[in-house]
């Protein structure tokens, strides 16, 4: 019989780090896949926008689904990104305590990860931090070392496992919007903007959407609070001001902001939170960049602000059940909630794939795992990071690497042609943008736009008019001069 | 294995052409340029507006064509050039590290590196300008290229934000192609750019120059919808109440150059602050000895004219190094920008000749009318010169005799009489 190409045994709804990170580990099973999402490419919501951070997991409440997930995730990740080919980096964290309160806060942090079973932690002096991070304060007296912490490509992480998923045979449908679900004896049929899917089971990642998704399906029994954090990003020259990931003592509205130095080197500071106005907005605001560099400057002076290379504003997805929503549903058997992944989301995203692969296998009466899967993919180190003999092997070898494209990251067209043909490759500017770093740098795009835009024109068979920068309707070009 | 030259220089636009030329016809024979570029004239290439060679040529030629010059000369006199060639480091020993897709990744040593990279564009980044990321944001230099040389238009309706040169030029250019250009928006009190070219992009064509405006948010969630424009006060703070909005797709940036130093850094080159170029003394070499830097890579210019005459002068200091006649370095003077003056190339003047005239590039920091441009030595005026008016878009220079100084480091001030 020849298999209905829209009919699927799992569903993934959302092609974030959360929904990758699981489609890859589904993949590893014999099953039919399709993945949706209702952007042009993957990491276009929160997992493109966030601090990048593997946190220690000190802070979540013992017991809790996101103290569990951040403890094993955080173990597994360097694991998961030496597969993927991602970058990541243990680095470490600091919490500083600026007086008698905040060290109330940090013994309160540490008991707390002490009680989770957290390893490596440990409350050091101020000079003591200051020797380690020489960038800090003299008012810092204290601070909360956590030696598990770490700095991830967040955006990469999710663009290498959804490309590990369609490797190993998953379905991957880009701007494909759920418009609606119904369940019936066989499982759910979906409508979507692009024709109907039947599947068996349906696995809810869509962000700050899945309440929404939720709802569709019947089992609304959650919402879902967009909480925008606004960051400051600067040049790589700046990224050694800071080796650890820098904390200021947690409010009631999060990690506070932080000083870091990003895994591909920039010094980040960010985010603040507040409520955003809608789901999709994703402005920044004179008054927040302005709140989070004079916050971060209380933990490090030396930060500079003619430095800044971009500003970027993410969303946090807070559930108003104060944890992960993780399960399948009650009311709606085969209906699969990973919702309310705020911080620490990414953290956890490994070890929360794991487990609902291993449910949804339940589910399905037990998946076999497939002969042939793979569990990682190929990548190269970026030209920039190659030593002068693996520069001269690699342009010997394919003479486009000795084509720079972005003079200011050293990226290269071979890299650019690559991160379009590789398995859900990019589409789009943003989409080269995010998988080589070409237009990260200081100057933000300013000289590489052009070629980028012809590249991917000639790639996608399309004329330049129609590149897009990220979704439908951002194209970057109207059309030609008057003739 | 390494390359031996005598001078090679980085960057073939105006200024890396101009060097080129002049040290090729003082004698030296081997002397490479190199470009990142698939042809020589950077920048000029896609500056197809009239204006330049007025000093050099005493003609008004367009951007190519003033490029074109120079690249004759370059053919007749056999210069070695590579092109798609971008240098990736250089040391202090000026070693240069290159990779191209035709010779792969090759290491030349040069007796003389002269640096001509140029300078990029302040991205909107840079700015903190909040609001959402659409697209339909360029920079002046980037959609330039998009309209005259890939023959695109960036949008149908546009704002552009800053004076400097390179967006007035837009705002004509994009008229030109009928898009509609809606305000020019600019921060300070006084235009960033040239006068002509506020009367012949601007005025010409009824488009509003707006002074003391700064745009304040950016709107459009997939493509530019609209941005907020708003008066500054005197410390550049938007007034409250004087917020517009502007319906627009398309939002160009003129908001300043920064000269393309990463490279110079890496070998060491001190970076002056103010210019954001290489510090150098009277014979434009850097604090690395050997390396000499010239055009919008030392400072940025508003003429292309300044810019090759300034190749020049480094070129002829690389050959004199090159013959083995620069001089022993002895004290070194300091030369400070003081009142009322922006900055001065140089900054440094090391041990001069008798005669010698020390020729100081500055700008102002303000607009002066009717001023003095005073040379001060341990609170001595040693030199004077009357300015009708001095506006900080235009460089202006002064050359005062060595011997005035009497080796003591001076400082150059503007006053208003």
């Amino acid at each position: 019989m020849e298999k209905d190409k829209n009919n699927y045994d799992i569903l993934i709804i959302g092609a974030g780090v959360v929904g990758g990170l699981i489609a890859r580990s589904l993949s590893f099973y014999d099953a039919s896949i399709c993945m949706v999402d209702k952007h042009i490419d993957a990491a276009m919501g929160a997992s493109g926008a966030n601090s990048g951070i593997v946190h220690g997991g000190y802070d979540a409440k013992p017991g809790s689904l996101k103290a569990k997930f951040n403890i094993l995730g955080t173990a597994m990740m360097e694991e998961t990104c030496r597969l993927l080919g991602v970058p990541y980096k243990n680095t470490g964290s600091f919490v500083l305590a600026f007086g008698p309160d905040d060290e109330k806060e940090l013994d309160r942090l540490y008991r707390n990860g002490i009680a989770g079973g957290i390893e490596g932690l440990e409350i050091i002096d101020g000079d003591i931090a200051r020797e380690m991070e020489p960038a800090l304060n003299p008012t810092v007296t204290k601070a909360l070392h956590s030696k598990t912490a770490g700095v991830v490509s967040p955006y990469k992480l999710n663009i290498s496992s959804v490309e590990n998923a369609v490797i190993n045979g998953v379905e991957f449908r880009r701007e494909t919007t759920v418009t609606g679900i119904v369940r019936n004896e066989d499982g759910f049929v979906v409508d979507t903007d692009r024709g109907m899917i039947k599947t068996r089971v349906i696995i809810n990642c869509a962000g700050i959407y899945a309440d929404e998704i939720a709802q569709m399906a019947g089992d609304g029994f959650f919402s879902l609070t967009p909480r925008k954090g606004e960051y400051l990003l600067m040049d790589r020259s700046e990224g050694g001001l800071v080796e650890r990931v820098i904390f200021q003592p947690p409010s009631d509205k999060g990690k506070g902001v932080l000083v870091m130095s990003t895994v591909d080197g920039n010094l980040l500071i960010g985010p603040d939170a507040n409520i955003a106005e809608s789901k999709d907005d994703h402005s920044t605001h004179a008054s927040s960049l302005d709140y989070v560099y004079k916050t971060a400057l209380k933990s490090c002076s030396g930060i500079r602000l003619d430095k800044v290379i971009t500003s970027f504003a993410g969303l946090r997805a807070t559930p108003d059940t104060g944890d992960f929503i993780i399960g399948e549903s009650e009311k709606v058997p085969g209906f699969y909630n990973v919702a309310g992944i705020e911080s620490p989301g990414l953290s956890s995203a490994p070890a929360i794939a794991e487990h609902v692969a291993g449910e949804i296998s339940c589910i399905l009466g037990g998946l076999k795992i497939k002969p042939d899967f793979v569990q990682g993919i190929e990548t190269h180190e970026y030209f920039r990071d190659m030593t002068v003999d693996e520069k001269k092997v690699a342009i010997d070898e394919n003479p486009s690497h000795g084509k720079i494209v972005c003079r200011c990251e050293n990226v290269t067209e071979a890299e650019v042609l690559e991160s379009i043909r590789r398995p859900a490759g990019a589409r789009t500017v943003d989409g080269v943008k995010r998988r080589t770093r070409a237009g990260m740098g200081r100057c933000q795009g300013g000289f590489c736009l052009p070629t980028v835009i012809e590249i991917l024109s000639r790639e996608l068979g399309l004329p330049k008019e129609e590149i897009l920068k990220g979704d439908r309707g951002s194209n970057i070009l109207t059309g030609r001069n008057r003739g | 294995m390494i390359e031996k030259r005598s001078i090679i220089i980085i960057g073939a636009g105006p200024a890396g052409l101009a060097a080129a030329v002049k040290a090729r016809k003082s004698g030296v024979d081997d002397v490479l340029l190199i470009e990142r570029d698939n042809q020589l004239g950077g920048i000029l290439k896609q500056c197809i507006h009239n204006g330049f060679g007025l000093h050099v040529f005493k003609e008004e030629l367009t951007g190519p064509e003033f490029a074109l010059r120079y690249i004759r000369k370059v053919h007749e006199l056999g210069i070695d050039y590579k092109l798609d060639t971008m240098v990736i480091s250089i040391d202090k020993n000026r070693n240069i590290t290159t990779v191209g897709p035709e010779d792969g990744l090759r290491i030349y040593n040069a007796d003389a590196i002269i640096l001509a990279m140029g300078c990029r564009e302040r991205p909107r980044g840079a700015l903190r300008i909040p609001g959402t990321n659409p697209s339909g944001i360029f920079s002046a230099g980037t959609a330039q290229r998009f309209v005259n040389i890939e023959g695109m238009k960036p949008g149908k309706t546009a704002v552009i934000l800053g004076s400097g040169d390179i967006g007035l030029i837009m705002a004509r250019r994009m008229t030109l192609e009928g898009m509609k250009v809606k305000a020019v928006c600019e921060i300070m009190p006084h235009p960033g750019g040239l006068t002509r070219n506020i009367v012949q992009c601007l005025d010409d064509y009824d488009i509003p120059l707006k002074l003391s405006h700064t745009v304040t948010q950016i709107h459009g969630r997939k493509r530019l919808e609209g941005v907020t424009i708003a008066e500054v006060d005197e410390s550049f703070k938007p007034k409250k109440g004087t917020e517009k909005y502007i319906k627009c797709d398309t939002l160009l940036l003129s908001v300043g150059l920064i000269p393309e130093n990463e490279l110079s850094e890496e070998a060491g080159v001190l970076i002056d602050p103010l210019t954001k170029g290489a510090v150098v003394n009277q014979n434009l070499e850097t604090s690395v000895e050997g390396i000499y830097a010239c055009g919008n890579v030392l400072h940025v210019h508003d003429l292309v004219d300044y810019v090759a005459l300034e190749a020049e002068r480094a070129a002829k200091s690389a050959v004199r190094r090159i013959k083995g006649k620069s001089k022993k370095k002895s004290k070194r003077l300091m030369v400070e920008a003081g009142k009322g003056i922006r900055y001065t190339v140089p900054q440094i003047i090391d041990k001069t000749d008798k005669d010698e005239k020390i020729k100081i590039y500055f700008r102002s920091s303000s607009i002066l009318k009717s001023a003095r441009v005073n040379a001060v030595c341990k609170d001595k005026i040693v030199y004077s010169k009357k300015f009708r008016r001095l506006v900080p878009a235009e460089m202006e220079y002064i050359n005062i005799p060595a011997e005035d100084m009497k080796g003591r480091n001076i400082r150059i001030e503007a006053v208003a009489k």
